[in-house]
């Protein structure tokens, strides 16, 4: 019984963290252009994908997951200096629909080159799973949660102590005023892509070998890390974390005890209650609106 | 925006000419079929457009209410022996009281927040349908029996004589959707004209200062996101039948995402925008098969260059083109800008 629940809840922080690292990404944008950004979960799969590939002509592994995530790097700034930088003064909707075609072209991109079907990654570590309490737990989990509890310290070590996170922080409370304190507000805005992307790489790469990576499946754990940010309320670090975790854990437990088929269900239907009772989140700041 | 003039006044007759000499052109069944359908999913968007376009909600999950109309129709004649308009009404009905149910709290939600509670309410539906087999044919999907109107079957392979005419029932179904489309026009522009289309566009401006003003923005914004739920439950039921074959996939997030991206890039606010904005987004797939395994990056990277160079959308941006060439006098102000 408690065996059972255990191992619900390995499965649902590990993928609870994997959702928390695209959250992250998605929030980091946010703040930074408050622009949505669908392709988000493209660079899971990019990450993935890439390191799969790298593996195959024999690179080690460390070196393919540093390549990949620089690959990742590379994509987001393209995104934000070709895509989204040109239409800055479009409307929420139409940069919406701007990032949706950056994702299908990524998508159809990725088919080109690595085809439909699934590919597989091997576990990072010699030893499959160790058993904890009764519940196998999967040593590829444990690289997930440590990777993401490393990567959430350095984001908020970045954001409190550094010159360059602070700058962030000031571009998304206010753009002009930031700008007039010698911010290069461009600049920033870039640095957030590239870091959402890189995060969203890591987290692809991490949880290949549990999952599998395919071309298309971006598409959920893109939209998956959207409702994980506006779980926490946008905007929100902390928020997206929380939320990620949540969703993560709420999933698993379905699965579980109630039915998998509505698995992906859980995360709409969540997002739906939690936005009827508290409209911005757990976590968002209450804001009055400027007429 | 600064389209209402030169589109408004000779609009519906212009569409009806159109539509009534394209068949003229159109060379085989196979074009005439792609015709019916874009004009299908085109009354479809003229509907959603009301809400995006002029009410300034976004709607992430309408193809929801699109296959749950398709849905209902497909269940309803082929499982339980309706006749179609029956099971149509009936579809549309159930549809408009989910909208209602959900609209409620889903549209006091502003931004991002509105597209997330959308896009979530879109894909539970598109969850239920494929999950629950034993009604909706699940992932495989469901046959559709033939549209049936007091007792006559339309069906795309049978003849008909019509004024003494033989007539492939092809043609027809072409005709019948061409109807709907005006029909659909036609009630979406009477509706802008209105009281409720003023309302609308006062909330889009500024919900605050339309409240402050007396508009009930709430109802509105209720009223219009129902009224193009049914729009697109009525054109989901004709889809079903016409096509004889549905999946959830008419029901899905991306078939949503195309819904709402026909809006967007024919010109929000523009009614024969969308109608071109569907036009497009549905030949572009036929254009594209070419390509063959580039079609899917062709189709994204077409999608984010028209976002980025048209803002506005294509009709807009192309009726303004057509604005700054023709020379004016200089002190005529840019009128229509809200």
């Amino acid at each position: 019984m408690f065996a059972e629940f255990l191992q619900y809840l390995f499965s649902g922080v590990t993928i609870g963290a994997t959702y928390a690292m695209v959250a992250l990404g998605f929030t980091l944008v946010y703040n930074a252009s408050h622009v949505i950004n669908f392709a988000q979960g493209e660079f899971l799969m990019i990450g993935g994908m890439a390191t799969v590939s790298l593996l195959a002509m024999g690179v080690p592994l460390p070196l393919a997951i540093a390549m990949a995530v620089a690959l990742a790097a590379v994509l987001g700034v393209a995104l934000h200096k070709l895509a989204i930088a040109p239409a800055r003064k479009a409307d929420v909707i139409t940069l919406i629909i701007i990032t949706i075609g950056a994702s299908i072209f990524l998508r159809g991109l990725a088919q080109i080159i690595w085809g439909k079907e699934f590919h597989a990654m091997p576990s990072f570590s010699a030893t499959e799973s160790v058993n904890v309490m009764g519940a196998v737990m999967y040593t590829q989990s444990l690289w997930v949660l440590a990777v993401a509890g490393v990567l959430v310290l350095l984001l908020a070590l970045f954001f409190t102590r550094t010159l360059m996170g602070k700058a962030i922080l000031a571009t998304s409370m206010n753009p002009g005023a930031a700008r007039l304190m010698g911010i290069r507000t461009q600049f920033v805005l870039m640095l957030a892509f590239m870091l959402a992307a890189v995060l969203g790489a890591m987290a692809g790469i991490m949880v290949a070998p549990i999952t599998l990576t395919a071309y298309d499946i971006g598409i959920m754990l893109g939209l998956k890390g959207f409702v994980a940010a506006a779980i926490g309320g946008m905007g929100s670090g902390v928020g997206a974390v929380v939320g990620g975790l949540l969703l993560g854990i709420a999933e698993a437990m379905t699965a579980g005890y109630i039915s998998s088929d509505y698995k992906d269900a859980v995360a709409f239907l969540l997002i739906l209650v939690i936005l009827f009772f508290m409209p911005r989140g757990l976590f968002g700041a209450r804001v009055a609106e400027r007429v | 925006m600064a389209l209402r003039l030169p589109e408004r006044v000779p609009g519906l007759p212009v569409l009806a000419l159109v539509l009534l000499l394209l068949p003229l052109f159109l060379g085989n069944e196979f074009h005439l079929d792609i015709a019916t359908q874009i004009a299908l999913i085109a009354a479809t968007v003229v509907g959603l457009n009301l809400l995006v376009g002029y009410g300034g909600q976004v709607s992430l999950g309408h193809a929801a209410f699109f296959g749950m109309g398709a849905y209902a129709s497909a269940i309803l004649t082929g499982t339980y022996g309706w006749t179609s308009i029956p099971a149509l009404v009936c579809g549309a009905l159930l549809v408009a009281l989910l909208a209602w149910t959900l609209g409620r709290p889903i549209l006091r939600l502003k931004g991002h927040y509105l597209s997330m509670a959308t896009l979530g309410m879109g894909i539970i539906i598109a969850i239920v349908i494929n999950n629950e087999g034993w009604l909706t044919g699940g992932p495989d999907g469901l046959a559709v029996e033939p549209l049936t109107v007091m007792g006559a079957e339309l069906s795309i392979f049978d003849h008909y004589s019509l004024l003494g005419l033989e007539v492939s029932g092809a043609l027809l179904w072409y005709g019948l959707a061409a109807l709907l489309l005006l029909l659909a026009v036609w009630i979406a522009q009477n509706l802008v004209d209105s009281p409720i289309g003023r309302a609308l566009r006062a909330v889009h401006g500024s919900e605050v200062a339309a409240r402050v003003v007396g508009v009930d923005t709430s109802h509105y914004k209720l009223l219009i996101f129902v009224i193009s739920a049914v729009y697109a439950s009525v054109m989901g039921s004709f889809y079903a039948h016409y096509t004889g074959f549905i999946t959830p996939q008419v029901a899905s997030f991306e078939h949503s995402i195309e819904l709402i991206t026909m809006v967007v890039l024919g010109g929000m606010a523009s009614t024969y925008g969308v109608i071109l904005g569907a036009v497009l987004l549905m030949l572009l797939p036929q254009l594209l098969t070419d390509f063959q395994d580039y079609e899917m990056m062709m189709f994204g990277l077409i999608l984010m260059l028209t976002m980025i160079f048209m803002p506005k959308g294509l009709l807009p941006t192309l009726s303004e083109a057509v604005r700054r060439l023709r020379p004016r006098p200089a002190s005529a102000p840019a009128s229509g800008q809200e």
